[in-house]
Parts: structure tokens; sequence; C-alpha cells
């Protein structure tokens, strides 16, 4: 136990997880790129077509890790914006702000290959049903808490104002989750079952579960080079800044 | 694999459109993204560079 609670403080400290961070990210590269290429290339190629959907349904080996990632990524920046505002974290604070941009993203993205599926699938691009709506409001909350980062010059202050609103927007990824159960729907309920049998062949799962971890683990990763650059920014006064900066005189 | 010839798989069952136009949108934005905390970063790198010369230049001043 002792080893975790010194990895927390040395973590919570920017510097070291500077030094953390960056010794991690290539073998994160890595992974990324080979789950990734492992899942979309067994999902597109090699997977069996859906005795209902055909071919298409090859849209869930990106639809699905994308939005679940979206939604994950989302709780992860509600806990740093409580714990941001509970305990005025610095470290928090940073990856509060690092992880809004490629949520937004996955988000979109979430929402584009949907309607590029919902398309052949239920003859149209997009209707406002609760799955879908609330998946929007969910992209809108992941701009607004960009939006007010950046609307207010201190960052600290940014910082709390953001993990406030990151923090009442979780109660929306609950919304997002059950919206299938709770309402009439045209999305299909989900595949997998964390408990229980899931609907889907092993043929078939088994590259989803592949592209899953690939996107989670490639979230870290912009999060992380993020996160790194607002570290250097933060304590761009502080001599182990000027330092490492000095060091890379070539400014790699 | 699922396919039998090439073409078979670049048609996808004639949703070749939906799924290649998903799978594009999302790796391009992903790249995207990359490229540009890539850039963000180098471009950081340079600035402090420059503010930490222009604050010695101003204590050099000073003094």
């Amino acid at each position: 136990m002792q080893w975790l609670t010194r990895l927390y403080h040395r973590l919570g400290s920017p510097r070291y997880f500077y030094d953390y961070a960056g010794r991690w990210l290539p073998w994160l590269v890595v992974l990324a790129l080979s789950l990734l290429l492992l899942g979309w290339g067994n999902g597109l190629l090699f997977a069996p077509a859906d005795k209902y959907q055909h071919e298409v349904y090859r849209i869930i080996y990106l639809h699905v890790p994308v939005s679940i990632a979206a939604l994950l990524g989302y709780v992860a920046m509600g806990v740093c914006g409580l714990v941001a505002l509970v305990w005025r974290m610095k470290m928090a604070e940073i990856l509060l702000k690092s992880i809004a941009p490629f949520g937004t993203l996955l988000a979109a993205l979430s929402l584009v290959t949907g309607s590029l599926w919902g398309r052949p699938t239920w003859n149209t691009y997009w209707i406002w049903d609760a799955r879908l709506t609330s998946m929007l409001v969910l992209l809108f909350l992941f701009i607004g808490v960009q939006a007010l980062q950046a609307a207010i010059r201190d960052p600290r202050q940014a910082a709390r104002a953001a993990g406030m609103l990151a923090v009442i927007g979780v109660i929306n990824v609950f919304i997002v989750k059950y919206s299938v159960d709770w309402w009439f729907s045209l999305h299909q309920g989900s595949s997998i079952k964390l408990l229980g049998e899931s609907t889907m062949p092993w043929s078939m799962l088994t590259p989803l579960l592949l592209s899953i971890a690939g996107v989670y683990v490639l979230f870290a990763v912009a999060v992380l080079i993020r996160a790194r650059s607002e570290i250097l920014w933060r304590e761009r006064r502080s001599r182990w800044v000027k330092d490492l900066l000095e060091e890379a005189a070539d400014g790699v | 694999m699922a396919f039998d010839s090439f073409a078979a798989f670049v048609a996808m069952g004639g949703d070749g459109f939906f799924v290649w136009m998903a799978y594009g949108i999302s790796l391009a934005g992903m790249a995207g993204y990359f490229a540009l905390l890539w850039r963000q970063r180098r471009r950081l790198k340079r600035h402090i560079k420059r503010l930490a010369i222009r604050d010695q230049q101003l204590a050099g001043h000073t003094e």
C-alpha cells in the first residue's frame, strides 16, 4: 500500500508527472497502434458478416469504441473536476483541461459514425430520439467545458468553473447509458454485457474488445501529450523547465 | 477472410460508401488531432524559450 500513496503524491506533482508520462508514452503509443490495427484489421477483414445487417455492421468496430471512450472520458473528466474542486490538486486541473479536446473529438465521431450507420440501416441520418439527443448533449458539454476554461483568464479559477460543469454533466452520462432502456429508441440495445451473455459470437466480439482497448489507450496517449504541454506552460518560470528546454536545444 | 475478393471488400455488400466514410473521417480526425498536439508542443517550447531569453534581458537592464 505504501508504494501506492507514494505514487499518488509523486504523480500529484506536475514535474514528476511530466517525467513519468514521458517515460510511458512511447510504450502506450505502440500498444494503442497494435491494438487498433488488430481490432480494426480483424473487424474489417476477418469477422463474419452479420445475419441482418450484413457488412455495414462493421462500423461497430469504430462507433462503439469511440462512443464508450467518449462517455468514460467524460466520467474521468468529472472525477478530475471533483478532485480539482475539493482538494485543489494542480494535476487534476491539468488533466481536466487535457481530457476535454480529445473527448470532444470522440463525441463528435460517435455522432458522425452513428449517423453513417443509421442511414443504411434505419434509412435516416438523424432522429431526435433519447440516445442520439443525449449524445449530442454530451458533445455540447465537452465543448462547454472547453469554452468555460478558455473564457476565464486565471487558470485556477478557470479550472474551478470548468470542474463544476464537468461534475454536473456526469448525470448526462447515465442518461446516455440508460436511454435505450428507459425510452423507446431506434437505437439498438447493448451487444456487450459485463454480466451475463453478450449477444455476439466471439469471432465478432474479439475484434470489438481489441478496438475498444485500443481507443482507450489512444485516449490516454492524447491526454498525456496534452497534459505535458500544459505542465510546461504552467511551470514555464520554474528552473526545471528552463533547464529541460536548454538541454534539448534543438527544440525536440 | 470474410470476403472473396478485394472488390467485395471495398464494396462492403453495397454499403461501402458508409463504411469507408466512417473509417476515413475517424482516422483523419484522430490523425489531425495528434498533428495539432505535436505542433502545439513545438510552438510552446519555442515560445517558452523566447520568454526566458526576454526575462534574462529585462533582468540585465534593471541591474
